[in-house]
């Protein structure tokens, strides 16, 4: 259980997040929405101890996050951000096997052990890339390289997800797949998920609690049926937006409603 | 790339011209795909790293025979194997220049080589950047720097240089990662300009301290500045052995934390990794290698890049199979160099860092060029 209260984050004067209080429950996909500059990432990046909150305090498991090391931390919690390109040459299944690094003890000399190989063979099977693992990272596709980012989280055992805008250079199959994956993640082993993104229907559709921020302001949280309405949305985002159901899911759905501004 | 799953094969094929052209194309092009048992392990990196060692003693076996006095080969193991108890094996003279000539230096010169391969193994991984070398950074001048203040002002005491070269290579160590270093790492154009403006920096104030110091030792001061191990005696060979294999451990400890923040320092610490702790560690061993193998051995340049480099193609990237191995082809690498520097225009010497910057030089241009 991870959670921020009363968290506000200060960049010099700059007020990036404003006394906002957040619970990351066993099972729940937290979505954290707003427009840019909402402090959405500053949030996501305080739950995980990168950046130190000027005030409030972040607490994992009942004691404060700060008390932990980072090896600690890097076993609890677990960080998918966008994938970018490397400058060394590395393969998919070192890359994995990076996210064992807050497990290595003494043991195997700073080396691997067969349970670290055997749990990044599951996780590259998870995500379908278990035919990629001598490929090199840079070779892959987006979408692969995307997979792999998340094999590297879902390596670490940690039991918390953050995900800081994981689908915005995916196509929407694999925005899709990727969503599904974590939703998987958080019902099967009973994970926390904290997802940034910009993509509110994908949010609608896989979350079961929405976050709204502006301005580093919590408007709203709840489930998206409750937050993601008309009236907070347009307020949230400044833009006025249509939503219905989804046609299949039932889910929000939202469609930005630009010409109707006029 | 089918060779470079069995190690101990990698050697003697890496010498054929094929094979590097055809690893170098495809690493510039990140590589084609190897298989799960390409990967490094503990075992790779054992069998890799003695096969090394074997060769670095042969190499320096045959090195100690070669010179102005060419020593008999038998005579000289079984001097070798007595270690220096008088058997007959060797004239009085011959045993002198063995034990306290030639000895000292190619053990100088494998410190020397280790050091630098190493400490540039390391710079790279931290850097993220393969053309970082200690040299071309500035480093080296820095620690050239600590060893002339050192030198002119504060006496030739045996620890002092060393010292005061650390010292040197710890603050442009310093200035050049704060200068350098971007969000993504350092990109070669800020990496280099960095370079220079901390060696040129230096060499304004190696030129202000050379006018303070007597004609007579001038010209054994440029000298040095190019690589110079002539100077290795019996006694302060130690203090470079010694600082060599604290500082090739401790950075080969770091080789596992140094592989995740090779790929990114913020990724790194959501990872578990202490980045500031273990960049302080590594900036701490890389200097002091750096340090000690200047102040003993002058500025040997090309080193810390084409080695590393080297290993990397024929082995793997996985800093802790490349830092060890580089320490090892780094000693042999200048072991050679330095049998070159004093044999090819004998009895005159050229300095081992001119041998090293002829190899290193277009190698750096060609990876320049390459990305």
């Amino acid at each position: 259980m991870l959670e921020a209260g009363n968290v506000s984050i200060n960049y010099g004067k700059r007020r990036a997040v404003v006394d906002v209080s957040l619970r990351v429950a066993p099972g729940d996909l937290t979505a954290i929405v707003g427009a840019n500059g909402a402090g959405k990432s500053s949030l996501l990046r305080a739950l995980n101890g990168t950046i130190r909150p000027s005030a409030g305090e972040i607490v994992l498991d009942g004691k404060p996050l700060s008390s932990y090391s980072r090896r600690a931390v890097g076993r609890r919690i677990a960080v998918v951000t966008q994938e970018s390109l490397l400058a060394f040459p590395v393969s998919v299944l070192e890359y994995v096997l990076g996210g064992r690094y807050a497990w290595s003890g003494s043991g195997t000399w700073g080396w691997e052990s067969e349970r670290d190989l055997e749990i990044a063979a599951a996780v590259l099977r998870q995500t379908e890339l278990e035919n990629f693992s001598g490929r090199l990272m840079n070779e892959l596709s987006g979408g692969e390289r995307q997979r792999a980012v998340l094999a590297r989280a879902l390596a670490t055992e940690a039991g918390i997800l953050l995900l800081d805008e994981p689908t915005a250079n995916l196509d929407l199959a694999h925005q899709a797949s990727m969503l599904q994956l974590v939703r998987a993640h958080c019902d099967e082993r009973a994970a926390g998920a904290v997802i940034v993104t910009h993509d509110i229907n994908l949010a609608a559709e896989f979350a079961n609690k929405v976050v709204l921020l502006k301005g580093g302001h919590l408007i709203a949280a709840g489930t998206p049926r409750d937050v993601l309405t008309e009236e907070l949305l347009s307020e949230v985002l400044e833009i006025k937006v249509l939503v219905d159901a989804h046609p299949l899911s039932g889910a929000p759905r939202i469609t930005p409603a630009h010409e109707l501004r006029r | 790339m089918a060779w470079s799953r069995s190690p101990a094969h990698f050697i003697p094929k890496l010498l054929s011209k094929d094979n590097v052209n055809q690893t170098a194309t495809t690493i510039g092009r990140n590589g084609v795909a190897f298989e799960r048992s390409a990967r490094a392990t503990l075992r790779k990196t054992l069998v890799v790293c003695g096969a090394l060692a074997v060769i670095l003693i042969l190499i320096s076996i045959i090195a100690a025979t070669l010179g102005s006095e060419r020593l008999p080969f038998v005579d000289m193991l079984r001097a070798l194997f007595t270690a220096g108890a008088n058997t007959g094996a060797l004239t009085a003279t011959q045993r002198a220049i063995l034990f306290d000539i030639r000895l000292p230096r190619i053990l100088l010169a494998a410190t020397v080589g280790a050091s630098l391969a190493a400490s540039g193994a390391s710079y790279q991984a931290l850097l993220r950047n393969a053309l970082a070398e200690p040299y071309l950074l500035g480093i080296s001048n820095g620690a050239a720097v600590g060893t002339m203040v050192a030198l002119v002002f504060l006496g030739a005491n045996e620890w002092t240089r060393p010292l005061m070269a650390f010292g040197g290579a710890l603050a442009a160590t310093f200035v050049v990662y704060r200068l350098a270093r971007g969000r993504a790492g350092a990109t070669p154009e800020k990496l280099i300009l960095a370079g220079v403006i901390v060696t040129t920096f230096q060499s304004s104030a190696i030129v202000f301290i050379t006018t303070l110091m007597d004609a007579t030792r001038i010209r054994s001061f440029t000298f040095w500045l190019l690589g110079d191990l002539s100077q290795a005696t019996p006694r302060s060979i130690w203090i470079a052995v010694a600082s060599t294999i604290v500082g090739v451990a401790a950075l080969t400890l770091k080789a596992r934390p140094l592989n995740l923040m090779m790929l990114g320092e913020r990724d790194a610490f959501d990872l578990g990794v202490e980045v500031e702790r273990v960049r302080l560690q590594v900036f701490l061993a890389a200097s002091l290698l750096v340090g000690v193998s200047v102040a003993l051995g002058g500025s040997v340049g090309y080193v810390g890049l084409v080695v590393p480099h080297l290993v990397r193609m024929s082995t793997s990237g996985d800093n802790r199979l490349t830092i060890p191995a580089a320490a090892l082809a780094g000693a042999s690498f200048v072991v050679v160099a330095d049998t070159l520097a004093r044999t090819v225009i004998a009895p005159r010497e050229l300095p081992v860092g001119a041998i090293t910057a002829l190899i290193g030089a277009p190698l750096f241009i060609y990876l320049l060029k390459r990305r």
